[in-house]
């Protein structure tokens, strides 16, 4: 069984950590998910660098460039985590923008993600129906699952045809941004959050951006099966010595 | 074989809407409406009449005598430096202005490379009294600086990109990402034939006017609709592809298009994205650009600032990979003596863009009898530090 669905079947509220691989430093990848795994994190997004993050506010795109500056790549990336399943048995995803895994080959990357033990996808900007054309299968074969976005100005139709061709969970945009751009919900998320629960889908909600402390986690989770943290992260580990990201951890969920 | 774009938005492998999901309801409107918007009469109307009243359409066929003479062929020049604005890119402005009102859109947003498209941006936002805010980047503002005094004139908010390379490629980034902030009342009025899927297309079709106009007034002029060529400068496309709209389907009618060399394509310091470019996703679509082995983008180099971009639009990359345009490159050095070249022979002082079309001539030998229609997409005034500084005037 893919770990990621395990994770989901647990019975709480499930805390997800998006990070930058190659930041701060090209080689602190392995340390940054071994202390997230240890600090009770409950799924790790490793961020695959790209020059031009669309959906990305400034922290990430920061990290980003500094990461490519430093040295990331696809395949140092890959190099990184062959022993990884050796050390940590969380669940593990990779976040990037497509043309970076065009450029490697979707299959290959495929099949270099399964060999490393990576359980699932989150690629933005690879349209739903793309997706299911010309690399579903593929994503199949190799045990990966692939999570598509919804937004609040997502349609209800279009809700349901994502729910159906999603074999994981679903993340869901809090709101109208790119990621670190706003923080703290009000009503209107609260509304949207209630609105979705509402659906039934097949698929649990973990909610992502705007989230960056416990009252924020604890609003975002209170419809949802949980909620993800990035900006706010990466923050931390740029001003913080890794081993304390337990106390960034611990701040958000005691 | 068809060189528009398919219903699912292709031009053959190139196209398509690779956008996040924060985007997709205000592409999908976009998409769903923007044909039936432009066929209906009213909207035709409207548009027809801004072009002829205050643009200034039709633009001028010129026979260019004593430069046909130095390269013994006909060579026409398609008069875009004479429009309102001084370029091309106001004909797409008008249309995208009209398309966002009847959209119910009251904020607009562009990015610009050189000011351009910028000023025919805020030109029209001033025109329609709609609120403007033009994205550009830290060493384009610095470079262009009357440009951007212009576009502060006409009440738009100039906000620099600062990140990665600060030119274009960027100010496009954060265009999109103020879409993805504020996608209710904001239209994103792209400058040029690139983006998701539908803006290629329909940035072609207000540009479409320039080869509409040509086919009528070559038969005034020549008493035949198709030249022999038609030549265009290439950016991301929108002149080139307004240039060659009518005739994609007529083999009879040659396609060149010319990009940046930059220093030479072999320099480091180039924008040929034909040579130098692979398939990948760029801004929202597949198409070719210049990127690392890793897929990174990389940095485009041109003297002219319109050309500094890494990609070229689909229906480009897919002239380029069907063979159907002949691509050529011309250098900073050949760019700005074909410039000057202009200057001397018609009294033409072209944009440093438009003198890349004007180098064909460097590449490329004519049949005397051959009718060459070059695209003049617009004019010299916003270079004169460049030519300048280049010349040592």
């Amino acid at each position: 069984m893919n770990r990621i669905h395990q994770k989901l079947q647990e019975d709480k509220k499930l805390l997800s950590i998006y990070f930058t691989a190659g930041y701060p430093n090209l080689n602190d990848t392995i340390t940054i998910i071994q202390n997230l795994e240890k600090s009770g994190v409950d799924l790790i997004e490793i961020g695959l660098p790209f020059s031009d993050p669309l959906a990305d506010g400034p922290t990430i795109q920061g990290s980003s460039t500094q990461a490519l500056k430093n040295g990331m790549t696809t395949e140092v990336l890959f190099n990184q985590l062959q022993d990884i399943r050796k050390s940590v048995s969380i669940p593990l995803i990779i976040m990037g923008y497509f043309n970076p895994i065009l450029q490697y080959g979707v299959v290959a990357f495929c099949e270099k993600c399964q060999e490393v033990g990576i359980d699932g996808l989150i690629i933005p900007d690879l349209p739903i129906d793309v997706f299911e054309e010309q690399y579903k299968t593929s994503f199949e074969k190799h045990g990966l699952i692939n999570v598509f976005l919804i937004t609040p100005q997502t349609s209800e139709q279009r809700i349901r045809y994502i729910d159906s061709m999603s074999n994981g969970f679903i993340y869901m945009v809090s709101s109208a941004s790119t990621t670190g751009a706003k923080s703290g919900f009000g009503e209107e998320q609260t509304n949207y959050f209630k609105r979705i629960a509402d659906m039934n889908l097949n698929n649990p909600q973990i909610v992502g951006f705007g989230i960056s402390n416990q009252e924020t986690f604890t609003q975002a989770t209170q419809y949802t099966k949980g909620a993800i943290i990035g900006s706010a992260f990466v923050k931390f580990i740029k001003n913080n010595p890794l081993g304390d990201i337990k106390n960034f951890i611990r701040s958000i969920i005691g | 074989m068809s060189y528009n774009v398919n219903e699912k938005g292709y031009y053959g492998d190139f196209g398509g809407a690779f956008i996040p999901e924060m985007l997709y309801p205000n592409i999908e409107a976009l998409r769903q409406n923007y044909l039936n918007v432009m066929a209906e009469p009213e909207f035709q109307k409207e548009f027809n009449q801004l072009l002829k009243d205050y643009v200034g359409r039709p633009s001028p066929l010129y026979f260019a005598k004593r430069l046909s003479k130095k390269f013994n062929t006909k060579i026409y020049l398609k008069r875009e430096d004479l429009n309102h604005t001084g370029a091309h890119k106001v004909n797409n402005t008008i249309g995208q202005i009209l398309m966002a009102k009847r959209l119910g859109k009251t904020r607009i947003i562009a990015e610009t490379g050189a000011g351009q498209h910028g000023v025919a941006t805020a030109t029209v936002c001033a025109l329609m009294g709609l609120e403007c805010i033009v994205y550009m980047g830290e060493i384009d503002i610095a470079r262009q600086a009357p440009n951007v005094a212009r576009m502060k004139m006409l009440g738009a908010t100039v906000i620099p990109a600062t990140s990665g390379s600060k030119t274009l490629k960027d100010a496009t980034n954060e265009a999109i990402r103020d879409w993805i902030n504020n996608p209710k009342n904001t239209h994103y009025i792209i400058g040029s034939a690139i983006g998701p899927h539908p803006y290629p297309d329909m940035v072609t079709r207000f540009q479409s006017v320039i080869s509409e106009e040509i086919q009528w007034q070559l038969k005034e002029k020549e008493g035949r609709e198709h030249p022999d060529y038609v030549v265009a400068c290439i950016g991301g496309g929108s002149n080139a592809a307004g240039t060659y709209y009518h005739f994609l389907d007529h083999d009879d009618v040659g396609i060149i298009a010319v990009e940046a060399a930059g220093k030479g394509i072999q320099s480091g310091k180039s924008a040929a994205t034909s040579a130098l470019g692979k398939e990948g996703i760029i801004h929202g679509c597949k198409t070719l650009l210049m990127q690392t082995k890793d897929g990174q983008i990389t940095e485009p180099y041109s003297i002219s600032a319109g050309l500094d971009y890494p990609g070229v639009g689909p229906l480009h990359a897919h002239l380029y990979k069907t063979g159907r345009a002949e691509f050529y490159s011309a250098t900073d050095d050949e760019a700005m003596q074909a410039g000057l070249e202009l200057t001397k022979l018609e009294g033409i002082i072209p944009a440093i863009e438009t003198a890349h079309a004007l180098a064909v001539f460097t590449h490329k030998t004519f049949k005397p009898d051959d009718i060459v229609v070059i695209s003049l997409s617009g004019r010299g005034d916003k270079d004169l530090q460049n030519y300048i500084d280049y010349f040592n005037l």
